[in-house]
């Protein structure tokens, strides 16, 4: 038998909170779970820095992949499996992206992203073409077998249907997340009856579809969606621990170009600093890495550094306050010179921060976008777009409200040290606004 | 702080306007392949190079009231019109440099439309590809929309129009 058609002597279960099991015949996959760029992904947590306020939520991105794996089999092999819209010869590419999908992502990817200016689909992209172990399973499937699974990840493969179930508005990426989180992180949110919606799951034409049966079920998903982003992913707190995290990375890399010697040398980093960097730099870096260096460097002899870390480390965040940019800008240059005078570098010390920074989308019906809403699937044969049909969804769907923070750290302002012109920093912050 | 708000303000002063969020989408992703620094990431999202951190940038500045955003009911679809505003031009004064070192290019951007902004920015996203995987790609992304031989090697011309 060909290596794509080959299955396990023996089914093979993962238990999974989330999922209770997640079953495994073919070799293939098997195979890829047990790749060393597969397995590092244990070692890079879901949900970053949002450990600091939720303490269950430790769980890693392999929990996760595999739990998105989980779904999309349970879509292929017990709903589309036999339809006639749906193309059987895709299963196992679609199968290996759900399993896939997120392998470039490296420690703390937001904040890494940003600091480096690098991005987790290029890496991703990288792993599946380039010189390791996943490509070389993935090769023994066909030549091209590779670039089709980046291709369904990058959304730009031919057959939108196979896109669409890894990354639409209801995707497998997405169901399995929602409940992980939920569950990981402890809220009562999060949940909704993932049972129901893929029962109700149909291929029709280049998309995947809802029976209009099920749109109450995806009422749900949308509110829960909803609400895990402003009670979890928005976490003020779990925000301010990135944008610390985030100052770290950036401290770190300014020091290296201007010549500090540091005491334990960033080597694992200096690739990044100076763009050198190769895929293996890249999957050398996980986050028992970056804490190492973090607990490392808080007796470095840079006050800001060492501060930055012993903050991050032993979770001494910064405060906040609410603030309306489009008020308060003037009110920003004024604060940072007032930070200046007080000795505090406002360029560490003084953040904003926007909740449209972080990577997480609000439902959106898809006037003049690219991005396909959810459709669902009428009696007749019609498809109709979800708000047109809930108004649950209408009254929240595209609406983003958006949550504007100014980070700063409160007890240097206390510290009686150039007292008044802190004074006139709390005055400044503590009016309307900022 | 707030840089990235302001190159927004900044475009959409320079062009005097921007009908459409599609087109909007399109124009900030074509100058950001040739250059121009704007910061928000863009994915492949079925159909095109989408970017959601520039809707909600967007959304911002349109509650901040730096640009107004007008809906147009053009009865089979609802098209959007983006103006900066009196307190927008103020804030761009404020924080930004210009964003565009070549102020034309905003106004022939805008002068197109959004068939022509969507195939240009498509082909720009498989720009790593050889001409001939680029237009094959195009074709299987964008299959419906038929694109012809001439609108083609006139998105390839303004392409390197734009990079000159």
């Amino acid at each position: 038998m060909d290596y794509a058609n080959q299955k396990l002597a023996e089914e093979k279960v993962f238990k999974d909170p989330v999922h209770r099991y997640i079953h495994v015949r073919d070799q293939v996959i098997w195979d890829l779970i047990n790749a060393r760029e597969f397995q590092r992904m244990r070692r890079i947590k879901q949900l970053g820095t949002s450990y600091l306020v939720f303490h269950g939520a430790e769980h890693s991105r392999f929990s996760h992949s595999l739990g998105v794996y989980e779904i999309v089999r349970r879509i292929l092999d017990d709903i589309f499996h036999g339809r006639p819209e749906w193309d059987e010869s895709e299963r196992l590419v679609v199968l290996c992206a759900a399993l896939l999908h997120d392998l470039g992502h490296g420690p703390f990817s937001h904040s890494f992203e940003k600091v480096f200016n690098v991005d987790h689909e290029d890496f991703t992209r990288e792993i599946l073409q380039g010189d390791t172990e996943v490509n070389s399973i993935l090769k023994k499937v066909a030549p091209d077998f590779p670039k089709k699974v980046a291709e369904v990840i990058g959304k730009t493969y031919a057959n939108k249907q196979v896109v669409s179930l890894i990354s639409s508005q209801i995707d497998a990426d997405r169901m399995d997340y929602l409940q992980r989180d939920a569950y990981y992180t402890g809220v009562s949110y999060g949940h909704f009856d993932m049972e129901r919606i893929l029962r109700v799951m149909r291929p029709f034409e280049d998309q995947v579809v809802i029976k209009s049966s099920g749109m109450h079920a995806v009422e749900d998903y949308i509110m829960s969606r909803y609400q895990m982003y402003w009670q979890v992913y928005f976490h003020p707190v779990a925000r301010s621990a990135e944008v610390i995290l985030r100052k770290i990375l950036q401290r770190a890399k300014y020091l290296s170009g201007h010549g500090y010697k540091f005491e334990q040398p960033p080597t694992h980093f200096l690739a990044f600093f100076d763009r050198s960097f190769t895929l293996k730099d890249y999957l050398a870096l996980d986050e028992g890495v970056l804490m190492t260096y973090f607990q490392l460097w808080i007796t470095e002899r840079d006050p800001i550094l060492s501060d930055l870390c012993d903050r991050f480390v032993n979770r001494r965040l910064f405060q906040y306050v609410d603030f309306d940019p489009g008020k308060d800008y003037k009110k920003l240059g004024e604060l940072a010179q007032l930070f200046q005078k007080a000795g505090i570098d406002p360029e560490y010390y003084l953040i904003d921060d926007s909740t449209s920074d972080l990577p997480y989308d609000f439902y959106r019906p898809g006037e003049e976008e690219e991005r396909l809403p959810i459709h669902l699937l009428m009696p007749n044969g019609d498809i109709k777009e979800l708000s047109r049909l809930s108004q649950i969804v209408d009254g929240i769907s595209g609406k983003r409200r958006t949550d504007y923070k100014l980070y700063f750290p409160a007890e240097l302002l206390i510290d009686g040290k150039k007292k008044e012109i802190k004074q006139q920093i709390l005055e400044l912050l503590r009016e309307g606004g900022v | 702080m707030l840089q990235e708000h302001a190159k927004i303000v900044d475009f959409i002063s320079t062009a005097e306007g921007v009908t459409g969020r599609k087109k909007l989408q399109k124009m900030i992703y074509i100058l950001k392949k040739i250059g121009v620094p704007f910061q928000e990431k863009y994915e492949f999202h079925i159909y095109g190079p989408y970017s959601e951190e520039l809707t909600a940038r967007i959304e911002e500045l349109c509650d901040m009231g730096f640009i107004l955003e007008q809906k147009e009911d053009k009865s089979s679809y609802v098209q959007y019109r983006y103006e900066v505003t009196a307190e927008g031009l103020e804030f761009r004064n404020a924080l930004g440099k210009p964003v565009l070192e070549n102020s034309e290019h905003a106004i022939q951007l805008n002068g197109k439309s959004a068939r022509f902004l969507e195939l240009t920015a498509t082909l720009l996203f498989f720009d790593d590809l050889e001409r001939d995987e680029q237009i094959a790609k195009l074709h299987s992304v964008k299959g419906k929309l038929n694109f012809t031989e001439e609108e083609i090697t006139e998105a390839f011309d303004f392409i390197e129009e734009l990079k000159q």
